[in-house]
């Protein structure tokens, strides 16, 4: 690895581990919300349980997933290294500093925003990822698959847990605001014909992104969907 | 100096040196002029001090018509204060009103230690320009300007990105302390024109090793540093430096 000298132990370079990560992540979510949708066809979660069948028995998902935890911890590793790094380049911090006067409240709170998505995902990961992978999804539908839309139909019987999924989802919601432009810019990609369109993306995608999973509780929790 | 009818509370930050913790000490400050620049405010709060015996507050300052790059206060929160595209010594007192209290601290970084009270030691940004923000070139007569054609739109960005003074309030302000926006200038003013060109990869990745070594933090995008400039220098200095990072580290045959 001489050849590329601390590439990666850089500043920029952990910059660039963060916005790349990020990307991936960010791309994950596309997926991951566009089957969770499925749902919304109110059948019982007949089509759904097809398209969590394929992801938990196809190989190339699976070996994907692995990729997809290795992203993830490195994104989460990264920024913990950061942020601590960054601590001690101030270790006097300023009696009054106006951060409002020059920056967003969610660019300067990545951190605490992603602690809080960190909890979510301790939370969900054991709700649906180790039933699915690990103790078993108890019943099957009416084609024979798995049915995950069960056990999300009874997770979400549970107030408390519809709460914290939807709070998360505004903590997500936010986090991508900043995080999505942002990755743009620590790749570079800071230039007059595309900066209006990563923006404008960057605010609808995490929107978007944001109120279809943070329906998806709600939806079953009040019976939108049966 | 010219009397005025404004009445002000100060809250500076008072620290003897590097070795000692510092305070925050109050002063009452009677008569201010609204004309008077931010400075000149500082003065007559040190001819007070003067007369009564006590030692007066350290600030650096220089050219005071905002061009030097060495004055630095953190004015209510803010690097310079209130006002945008301005120094310490550009804002007017009229920024402010009568009874207000204003607080004085440093720029606050690892980087930049206090030397004392409200100047702190900005030889960091001096090394980093040391260590590749120069070019070489033969002395002798300097050759004809329109020898070496340049875009108009590329000498300008050239020229924005090195309006840059150093005055360090990039650092100040940003939630990490890093230096991103000011390295990227340095390198961004030469990376833009011909005459950088030979050591534009070399440049990037020494000055880069040079901002870490001196302990500045990471840049996270917040875009303060961008808001809080003097000079109006642009994050896109920042994505150009990262571009040129990149193609050093993983493109070019010469790693720092």
């Amino acid at each position: 690895m001489s050849g590329f000298g601390n590439a990666f132990s850089s500043s920029i370079g952990k910059k660039f581990i963060m916005g790349a990560t990020g990307i991936f992540l960010i791309l994950f979510l596309i997926v991951h919300c566009g089957i969770n949708a499925l749902i919304f066809l109110n059948d019982g979660g007949l089509t759904f349980n097809i398209g969590a069948h394929f992801m938990a028995t196809n190989w190339i998902i699976r070996a994907g997933e692995v990729v997809l935890m290795i992203g993830l911890l490195a994104h989460i590793f990264q920024a913990l290294r950061l942020t601590l790094q960054n601590n001690k380049a101030r270790p006097v911090k300023y009696a009054v500093n106006d951060g409002k006067a020059n920056s967003k409240w969610y660019s300067r709170s990545m951190g605490l925003l992603g602690t809080l998505l960190l909890i979510f995902l301790i939370v969900h990961l054991s709700n649906f990822w180790v039933v699915s992978r690990f103790t078993g999804i108890p019943t099957v539908d009416a084609n024979g698959h798995e049915d995950l839309y069960a056990v999300m139909k009874a997770t979400f019987q549970n107030p408390l847990i519809v709460g914290l999924y939807v709070l998360s989802m505004i903590s997500l919601c936010y986090h991508l605001l900043h995080g999505f432009a942002s990755a743009f810019q620590t790749m570079g990609w800071n230039h007059s014909k595309y900066n209006g369109i990563i923006k404008g993306a960057g605010i609808w995608y995490s929107i978007i992104i944001s109120i279809l999973f943070a329906a998806m509780p709600i939806a079953f929790h009040f019976g939108f969907i049966q | 100096m010219s009397t005025g009818n404004m009445n002000l509370t100060l809250k500076v930050w008072r620290q003897k040196n590097n070795k000692t913790a510092g305070a925050l000490v109050d002063y009452k400050l009677a008569e201010i002029s609204p004309d008077m620049s931010f400075l000149e405010m500082f003065d007559v709060l040190n001819e007070q001090l003067i007369n009564k015996g006590e030692e007066p507050v350290v600030f650096d300052h220089d050219c005071r018509e905002g061009i030097c790059g060495m004055c630095s206060m953190f004015i209510n929160g803010r690097p310079h204060g209130p006002k945008d595209l301005v120094t310490t010594c550009q804002l007017h007192m009229r920024s402010f009103k009568d009874g207000d209290t204003i607080v004085v601290e440093p720029w606050r970084a690892a980087a930049f230690p206090v030397v004392k009270d409200l100047t702190v030691d900005r030889s960091a940004f001096d090394r980093v320009i040391a260590a590749g923000g120069f070019i070489s070139v033969n002395t002798g007569n300097a050759q004809d300007a329109n020898s070496l054609p340049i875009p108009k739109m590329q000498a300008d960005a050239a020229f924005e990105a090195a309006a840059c003074i150093g005055c360090g309030a990039c650092v100040a302000t940003c939630k990490n302390a890093s230096a991103m926006l000011f390295v990227s200038a340095k390198i961004s003013q030469l990376a833009l024109l011909p005459q950088g060109q030979p050591e534009r990869y070399r440049r990037v990745q020494s000055m880069v090793a040079q901002m870490d070594a001196e302990g500045f933090g990471n840049c996270t995008n917040t875009g303060a540093c961008e808001a809080e400039c003097p000079k109006g220098i642009s994050l896109e200095n920042i994505a150009r430096m990262n571009r040129d990072f990149a193609s050093a580290k993983f493109a070019s045959e010469e790693t720092v």
